[in-house]
């Protein structure tokens, strides 16, 4: 089992080393350096200047030194220097961190949670009234884009009813102690993680349906059924977990798309997470901080994958006899 | 075996998300006509009825017609710069009988961009489909028809590009290579092609070996001809449906990136009529409204369509 976990995340690290030769590749590909936009911004013309820029950030070496060099210190948890912050990469990111991962796991919670009791109620009523308002229902969110979906609910949440906050992630001057906190930060968080939420819960819904009325199929569900259990019970404790499985398989293939929307709903409701530093970083060519966040995300997307992974193992044991 | 690793390290179900069936390479079926009780049966009659049996299919047909008389009308109909200002602005919708849908912020008609929107929609989703499909099916086909290393290193890239949050490197492709609508395409195109290219692997593993193929080999016939001639029209099905899919995210996708202000500034698109309107949802939340119903409903069809298109595709699971 060791020898298996440790084998699993060794494969992280090529994935890193690929994605960071793709994104170096990717800026080595652009027009114009960060150094005509870090000129231009500061408004330096001096040629001398300029030139003591370029050997002073690196940019005179062959691009494979470049290359290299990027490589070892990312290694090294060197993400280089945020001009515009006046911060190292890793502290800028960082900073944002925490709100990123707050909202993608409430999102994931609340797609979870609505999605599996959605799809499960819809397989048990299965071609009734139920099942097909939650159909209708996923094919709905399903296709909604997030983004709008949160101005929506902002509009009626927000705007009309006045309930919850527009944006941002605290009110000013809320200083009740840890829980007051909490509490607000609660408040703030729900629209955005209820419309990036509800988009992965109709994908749920639809494949924990499908994969609940696969299993009602099998043969032990009619011996469960046989040997005179109730009927929660055999849905709770034979098809449930069974049919749990894609699911997982599902979320594990999401992680990054869920990181990823993160990114446009925060736009929404501007939520201080990576997703505005992303945004202008990309709008100013601060390409240290780019790649950093990309590395950084990707880093979380693959570790989470093979958490996603391990639980796979435990939850099924035909893998692990494989 | 490196079949058993690259199966592994991923997660085991690789079908695209919006699909619910699951990945084990499903026998094909043949595409050339089937002869059945002597009498021919024309596999593309026999493919409409079986589509039309499902009413969400066709309904979903009707609506991506409909976007599609859009889209050809929309310069007939509204032949000068939908970006143009002609009106006063923050008219709402049924008001103004000459703004059936209002006007923006700057007084721009919101019919016309919605019209012209439909078009670049329409242009990306499908553009970005097509080059997610030919490098999906490039890299799927390859990987598993030479199989050893050639899959492995393949498998590797394909599991990169999964790996990578989609939105943040388009963001970045775009940013990078600059705000224009072939670059979007290009973008949404390599951050959607994984599901296809481990569909199209799954599909060609399941056919490498059978006796069709190896009657082929031992013709002499070349490895591209094979591949291409005699195993691809049979693992085609499940990749068209794929591929369908794929204009939906594509779509979605695209709305994003110009809802982030990062689209196209000289066209007319959904997702930024979004992005514009957003600051005035205390005062005028149509603007928004009405291009978030426009996207909603493409998406909504084409995923019918892809379902419809799976159903009557894959024989398997057809008759549930």
């Amino acid at each position: 089992m060791r020898r298996i976990l440790l084998r699993r995340f060794a494969q992280i690290i090529p994935l890193i080393l690929g994605v960071i030769v793709l994104n170096f590749a990717l800026i080595q590909m652009s027009p114009g350096s960060f150094l005509d936009v870090m000129t231009a911004e500061q408004q330096v013309s001096d040629p001398a200047m300029i030139e003591r820029m370029r050997v002073l950030y690196g940019m005179d070496k062959p691009v494979i030194i470049q290359l290299l060099k990027y490589i070892w210190s990312v290694l090294t948890l060197d993400f280089g220097y945020s001009y515009r912050q006046n911060e190292t990469v890793l502290a800028v990111i960082m900073q944002a961190l925490p709100a990123t991962v707050i909202l993608m796991l409430a999102s994931i919670a609340i797609a979870l949670l609505v999605g599996v009791l959605a799809g499960v109620v819809a397989a048990v009523k299965v071609n009734t009234l139920w099942d097909n308002l939650i159909s209708v229902g996923a094919v709905f969110f399903f296709a909604a884009p997030t983004f709008w979906l949160g101005i929506m609910l902002m509009i009626v949440f927000s705007v009309r009813l006045g309930w919850l906050p527009v944006g941002g992630m605290r009110d000013i001057g809320v200083d009740h102690g840890v829980i007051g906190i909490a509490l607000d930060v609660m408040r703030h968080l729900a629209l955005p993680a209820l419309s990036l939420g509800l988009f992965y819960a109709a994908m749920y819904t639809r494949v924990m349906r499908a994969s609940m009325l696969e299993v009602f199929r099998h043969d032990f569900v009619r011996t469960a059924r046989a040997k005179g259990l109730s009927g929660a019970q055999v849905v709770v404790r034979h098809v449930f977990r069974n049919a749990l499985l894609p699911v997982v398989t599902l979320l594990g293939l999401q992680l990054g798309t869920v990181l990823g929307g993160s990114v446009v709903i925060e736009t929404v409701f501007s939520w201080p997470d990576i997703g505005s530093l992303m945004l202008d970083s990309v709008m100013s060519r601060n390409y240290p901080v780019v790649l950093g966040v990309l590395v950084l995300s990707s880093l979380i997307v693959a570790v989470a994958n093979a958490l996603v992974d391990i639980a796979y193992f435990r939850l099924d044991p035909r893998i692990r006899a494989r | 075996m490196s079949l058993t690793t690259s199966s592994l390290t991923t997660s085991p179900l690789a079908t695209s998300p919006s699909t619910t069936s699951p990945a084990a390479p499903a026998p094909a079926p043949l595409v050339t006509p089937v002869v059945l009780a002597g009498r021919r049966r024309s596999p593309v009659l026999d493919f409409c009825r079986r589509f039309a049996r499902n009413p969400a299919a066709l309904v979903g047909l009707v609506l991506v017609l409909a976007l599609v008389a859009v889209a050809l009308a929309a310069p007939y109909y509204y032949p000068r710069d939908p970006l143009r200002i002609v009106g006063r602005p923050e008219l709402w919708p049924f008001t103004n009988p000459r703004f059936p849908l209002g006007t923006d912020s700057l007084g721009r008609d919101i019919a016309a961009v919605v019209a012209h929107g439909a078009r670049t929609t329409l242009m990306i989703g499908l553009f970005a489909s097509l080059t997610a499909t030919l490098i999906g099916v490039g890299v799927g086909a390859t990987a598993a028809y030479f199989g050893g290393w050639v899959d492995e290193v393949l498998m590797r890239v394909t599991e990169l590009f999964q790996t990578v949050p989609n939105i943040i490197f388009i963001l970045t492709v775009v940013a990078v290579l600059g705000q224009s609508i072939g670059n979007i395409t290009i973008a949404v195109g390599v951050v959607t092609w994984t599901p296809i290219a481990r569909m199209t692997r799954a599909e060609f593993l399941a056919l490498r070996d059978r006796e069709f193929v190896q009657a082929c080999r031992a013709m002499g016939m070349g490895d591209v001809r094979i591949m291409l001639g005699e195993i691809l029209p049979n693992a085609l099905p499940p990749v068209i449906v794929l591929s369908s899919l794929v204009v939906a995210s594509a779509v979605l996708f695209e709305s994003a990136v110009s809802f982030l202000g990062l689209g196209d500034p000289n066209v007319a698109s959904w997702g930024g009529l979004i992005g514009q309107g957003r600051t005035l949802i205390r005062s005028s939340w149509y603007i928004c409204a009405v291009p978030g119903v426009a996207i909603m409903l493409t998406v909504l069809a084409l995923n019918l369509v892809g379902d419809g298109l799976n159903d009557a595709l894959n024989p398997k699971l057809r008759d549930r």
